[in-house]
């Protein structure tokens, strides 16, 4: 098969079959002879103090079979939730915390007992019955309040509620760009909180073999890998003596990279009650406990001159990091590195804090930093726009980094590898009819009818690594891939990736990689992942739009090594000499004479047998590990065409065009996929989504799907894509990740679209969700 | 998210539905759609000893045309009412309405009997029934639509009462029903229906209090003919609806009036 044909090609998942006809293995699936339930007796206060924990009942429910609390823990687990430095050097304050509340819960859903039980609803009832006695503690809802003198505390004896307070650069990096300035315009802009609602919750299956002291995992992770690090550091196993299997994953968004209470409270029952024990969150499970995203907000300030060129910018983070430090929170503060957006600024100030409060913790949620740095920086360009009178387009186009100034060299001292912002902005105001749209929009004016449009020219970072700047940032271990490439006897291709796909598609995109460099046929490639006793020693996960652009490259560098052997063994059987041996279309052939030719199933076939060249070894396999130079930097334009209804403040989500770069693409309906999933994930944040917490109690009010209002069908318009393709000079396959991309880009290209409809009343800057109500409100008090 | 244990009992008819009920007592519950009892039970918001499943009784599923009235079985789903032809031509904007209720899922499941009986604020078909004095005929007895409805999730049905049908009169002229929502399967924020009947309008408002309110005072505009403008702006009188996280109790009263307005100038335009 040439090698142009797989790469490139809109090839149907390989894995659609099984899961949209309810074939796919998730965690639920599983069980195992003899299995116990647990459910978990979770605090219904924010904060509060423990007084005692009465299991009577609870014992002797039916079907139950033991009741544990948190001092029977205490000879199973070790150590502290695991928090990654990241970027945060000035860390003050990250609070100790063990799986299970002993004396102090500081959010609602922080677990206080376990119950085991023959069936899940018997550990249900029992878990109804067991009496807690609490003392209630003020409850920190607020972050602004949390950070003044006096404030309650999250937790008890503690010195203050910051957990980190880091200025990357001060305000002296900005001086003279705001001394310059001409205007400077000032905003406060709200990150709301969400919950990253995956398809299916989380769960774990665990059973410990006490005589073989072997612990199997099956639950359902991004990065079962370093799930077994943790896992293993704190049950004082070996990580050879743990197995974690994360088969189909039904999306995590971010959710499902870093380690949970239950998953080390599973392995840890099935350890005292020598039993396999499973636990399946429930939906309100997963929206009180799984990690939450975004909840934020920032204070910030542009300055620039008359003619819109941009000068300088401060900003501010401020992150609710919820009452526990997640183990990938601080990498929220990307934000501030990734605040300039595409656009040249000749200084920035930025600062994060990270508050501790009694909600849920924050961890990354898919974009993780990178949506809150383009929407800022979107937000305050429209501003500037707006204070001078300029079209928003015009503005970016003047102060967008050049195409012949990558590698390009940022306020923060990272390197955009490359970019060409102005070509994906002029496809999509082409495709969007721009003009046609200013003068529609004037027309609707003059009837009252507020039309607006919004523009998002974003960029990112992803495809982490590399070493140097991860290994830090996660405590010693770099963020690099990889990949063995095992060839059968018969010729049929087995890929081992670390990474993890839970949506992303990696079965049937590295296979394509594969396939085509190898020149094998497509269906004899099989992509396996999610085992750590299969494929390489260690794994590093999926996030951070990293699998390809990391992972992708890793795996095409084992066929790499492959091919490599490959020729050796042919030339052997050529009776050429290797320098003489070219490979294509699945052939080795020598130099000059295509019909001197060994096909790679012969060749494979005959790395098993004998008569190999001296000193070969047999086989025909390879690991490799790619570390990447740098990361990779995607971009695009968004823009959404949006109504807001004069008199209800409803927002109609007319058009939206998206032309996305990420480079060379492997398979264009997966890119389009993830496009269409982010955008719909961003339009939910910018219009819908949103965890209210009680600012009193701290009692979780958006516990259901009913009260969380995640987007349907319905609400997503028909989204019209195209890319343009710039290539990264990063790694060999020209490829950046994309599967942020959506989230990225649209919450502003919306919100920016509101603001520009709301704009002739006055209204500058509308904060997320942007509800009817909210937006009605802000309309009636426009103009007052 | 897992229910408490309950025993289950199905009925074929429904004198062996009211004796199971009899049977199980205060605790037990009907079931049919299941598609606001189970969430509930679920949520264990609601923890019944007894589910009397009443899908097995054929003769509760009918719609049934009776002279100047339409006779809507308990059983009837929405998806019938929404395609059904006789609904279309002699009470279009009932049919209007159930095409409107939640999502497909919903609407293969949930019934007209269900919706009345669980007196849900949100619920639409109790402010049709309401504004086009509808009678609920239970095995017991027939409850006239204005005293049935008489607080959040409260009627006068008795624990062994059934509801067998819905009986409405025929009206199919001009008519319309404004559901505001968020999402495409979400409940009313807030519903308005207009229907003109006897040569006057009747007005309903679904989720702006407890129960289903008619808007006496839009009525009495339009008879003394106020523009539609004019009249909708007594949709909010005598109105105290709650807050929730969609909607603040200011903002509800502003989409009564808003969508008053609109849904009677669209039906007027039809
Ligand atoms: C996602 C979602 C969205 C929804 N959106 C809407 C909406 O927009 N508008 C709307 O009106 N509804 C909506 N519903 C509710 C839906 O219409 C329900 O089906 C309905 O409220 C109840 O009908 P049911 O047949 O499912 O009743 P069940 O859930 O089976 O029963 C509800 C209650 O009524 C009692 N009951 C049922 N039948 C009888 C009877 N014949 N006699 C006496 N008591 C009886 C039961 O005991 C129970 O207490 C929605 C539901 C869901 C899940």
């Amino acid at each position: 098969m040439a090698v142009t044909q797989l790469v490139g090609a809109k090839i149907h998942r390989r894995e659609d079959p099984r899961l949209i006809t309810g074939h796919g293995h998730y965690i639920d699936d599983f069980t195992r002879q003899g299995t116990a339930y647990a459910a978990f007796v979770r605090s219904p206060f924010a904060h509060a103090r423990i007084k005692s924990i009465d299991i009577t009942d609870a014992s002797k429910a039916p079907g139950v079979t033991s009741v544990y609390t948190a001092r029977d823990f205490k000879s199973q687990l070790a150590g502290t939730h695991p928090a990654a430095p990241a970027f945060v050097a000035e860390k003050k304050y990250i609070p100790e915390r063990f799986p299970i509340a002993e004396k102090e819960v500081c959010y609602q859903g922080e677990i206080v007992a376990a119950v085991l039980a023959e069936t899940r609803g018997q550990a249900v009832d029992g878990a109804n019955l067991i009496q807690v006695d609490y003392e209630e503690l003020p409850a920190v809802m607020d972050t602004e309040k949390a950070m003044a003198k006096g404030s309650p505390l999250a937790h008890e004896g503690a010195a203050d509620n910051i957990s980190w307070d880091l200025t990357y650069t001060g305000a002296e990096v900005s001086d003279a760009a705001f001394k310059e300035a001409d205007v400077v315009v000032k905003e406060r802009i709200l990150q709301n909180r969400l919950a990253p609602i995956p398809m299916e919750p989380r769960g774990v299956l665990a059973e410990y073999e006490t005589y073989d002291k072997k612990l199997t995992i099956w639950m359902s992770s991004q990065n079962p890998h370093f799930i077994r690090l943790f896992v293993s550091g704190a049950m004082g196993l070996k990580e050879s003596q743990v197995r974690v299997i994360s088969p189909d994953v039904g999306g995590g968004f971010g959710s499902k990279i870093s380690p949970y209470p239950e998953d080390y409270l599973v392995p840890a029952l099935s350890r005292l009650s020598e039993r396999p024990v499973k636990w399946t969150e429930t939906r309100t499970e997963s929206i009180q406990n799984a990690t939450h995203g975004r909840g934020q907000y920032y204070d910030v300030e542009v300055a620039a001159k008359k003619d819109g060129t941009l000068l300088g910018m401060r900003m501010t983070q401020y992150l609710d990091v919820g009452a526990y430090v997640g183990t990938f929170s601080a990498f929220q503060a990307c934000a501030c590195l990734m605040a300039g957006g595409a656009y040249k600024w000749k200084g920035i100030s930025a600062r994060t804090i990270g508050i501790l409060t009694n909600r849920v913790p924050t961890d990354p949620y898919r974009g993780a930093g990178r949506p809150e740095a383009t929407h800022l920086v979107e937000r305050m360009v429209d501003l500037v726009a707006l204070e001078l009178k300029m079209d928003p387009v015009e503005i970016r186009r003047k102060n967008f980094i050049q195409p012949k100034e990558f590698p390009y060299t940022q306020n923060f001292g990272l390197v955009i590898d490359s970019g060409d912002y102005e070509k994906a902005l002029e496809v999509a105001l082409k495709m969007v009819g721009y003009e046609d749209l200013r003068k529609k929009q004037a027309e609707l004016r003059k009837q009252g009818r507020y039309l607006g449009i919004g523009f998002s020219t974003w960029i990112e970072l992803c495809g982490f690594g590399p070493s140097a700047a991860t290994a830090p940032a996660t405590g010693g271990i770099a963020l690099v891939e990889s990949a063995q490439v095992r060839v059968t006897p018969t010729g049929s291709v087995i890929v081992y990736t670390g990474t993890h796909s839970h949506g992303q598609g990696h079965e049937t995109t590295f296979s394509q990689i594969v396939a085509d460099q190898l020149g094998v046929p497509y269906d004899s490639v099989e992509l396996r992942h999610g085992d750590t006793s299969e494929g390489t020693a260690f794994g590093y996960g999926t996030y951070g739009s990293r699998s390809l652009a990391v992972g992708g490259v890793a795996i095409s560098m084992a066929a790499g090594k492959v091919i490599d052997k490959g020729k050796k063994l042919a030339a052997h059987m050529l009776e050429a000499a290797e320098e003489d041996v070219v490979y294509e279309n699945g052939s080795f052939h020598v130099k000059g004479s295509p019909d001197k030719a060994k096909a790679f199933g012969e060749v494979a076939f005959a790395s098993y047998g004998m008569g190999l060249p001296e000193g070969m070894e047999q086989g025909l396999e390879a690991v490799a590990y790619f570390d990447p130079p740098n990361l990779v930097w995607p971009f695009g334009t968004h823009i959404a065409v949006v109504e807001v209804d004069a008199e209800t403040g409803a927002v109609q989500l007319q058009k939206y065009v998206a032309v996305d770069d990420c480079g060379n693409i492997i398979n264009p309906m997966i890119v389009d996929g993830q496009i269409h999933g982010g955008v719909a994930q961003a339009i939910g944040q910018a219009l819908y989504e949103e965890v209210v917490y009680d600012d009193e109690t701290g009692q979780l009010k958006t516990g259901t799907m009913i009260d969380y209002m995640v987007p349907s069908m319905g609400e997503i318009p028909t989204l019209n894509l195209d890319h343009t393709i710039t290539p990264s000079p990063t790694n060999d396959l020209g490829v950046k990740g994309i599967g942020e991309a959506g989230t990225i880009a649209a919450s502003a290209a919306v919100i920016n679209a509101i603001c520009d409809a709301l704009s002739p009343l006055g209204i500058k800057h509308v904060d997320m969700p942007a509800s009817p109500d909210r937006l009605w409100h802000m309309m009636k008090g426009a103009g007052k | 998210m897992i229910p408490a244990a309950f025993e289950y009992a199905r009925a074929s008819s429904v004198e062996e539905a009211s004796k199971l009920l009899n049977k199980y007592g205060e605790d037990a519950k009907v079931l049919a759609g299941g598609h606001s009892l189970i969430p509930l039970m679920r949520l264990r918001l609601a923890q019944p000893k007894a589910l009397i499943d009443i899908n097995g009784i054929k003769d509760l599923d009918h719609i049934k045309e009776d002279g100047h009235k339409l006779r809507i079985g308990a059983l009837t789903r929405h998806v019938t009412i929404q395609n059904s032809k006789v609904v279309h031509e002699k009470l279009p904007l009932l049919a209007e309405v159930a095409g409107e209720v939640g999502d497909n899922q919903v609407r293969n499941m949930g019934t007209m009997g269900g919706v009345v009986a669980h007196a849900d604020a949100a619920g639409d078909y109790p402010t049709i029934a309401l504004i086009l004095d509808a009678e609920i005929v239970t095995n017991q007895r027939t409850i006239a639509a204005k005293d049935f409805f008489k607080d959040l999730f409260t009627t006068p049905l008795a624990a062994d009462e059934i509801v067998t049908e819905v009986v409405f009169p025929v009206a199919n002229g001009p008519h319309k029903y404004i559901k505001f929502r968020r999402r495409l399967f979400d409940w009313a924020i807030v519903g308005v229906a207009a229907q003109k009947m006897n040569g006057g309008w009747r007005i309903g408002l679904t989720n702006v209090g407890p129960t289903p309110v008619r808007a006496n005072a839009v009525e009495e505009a339009l008879k003394t003919g106020a523009k539609p403008e004019e009249a909708a702006q007594h949709a909010s009188d005598g109105l105290d609806p709650a807050g929730d996280l969609r909607a603040s109790p200011e903002y509800k009263k502003h989409l009564a009036r808003v969508l008053t307005k609109r849904a009677i100038q669209q039906a007027q335009g039809q």
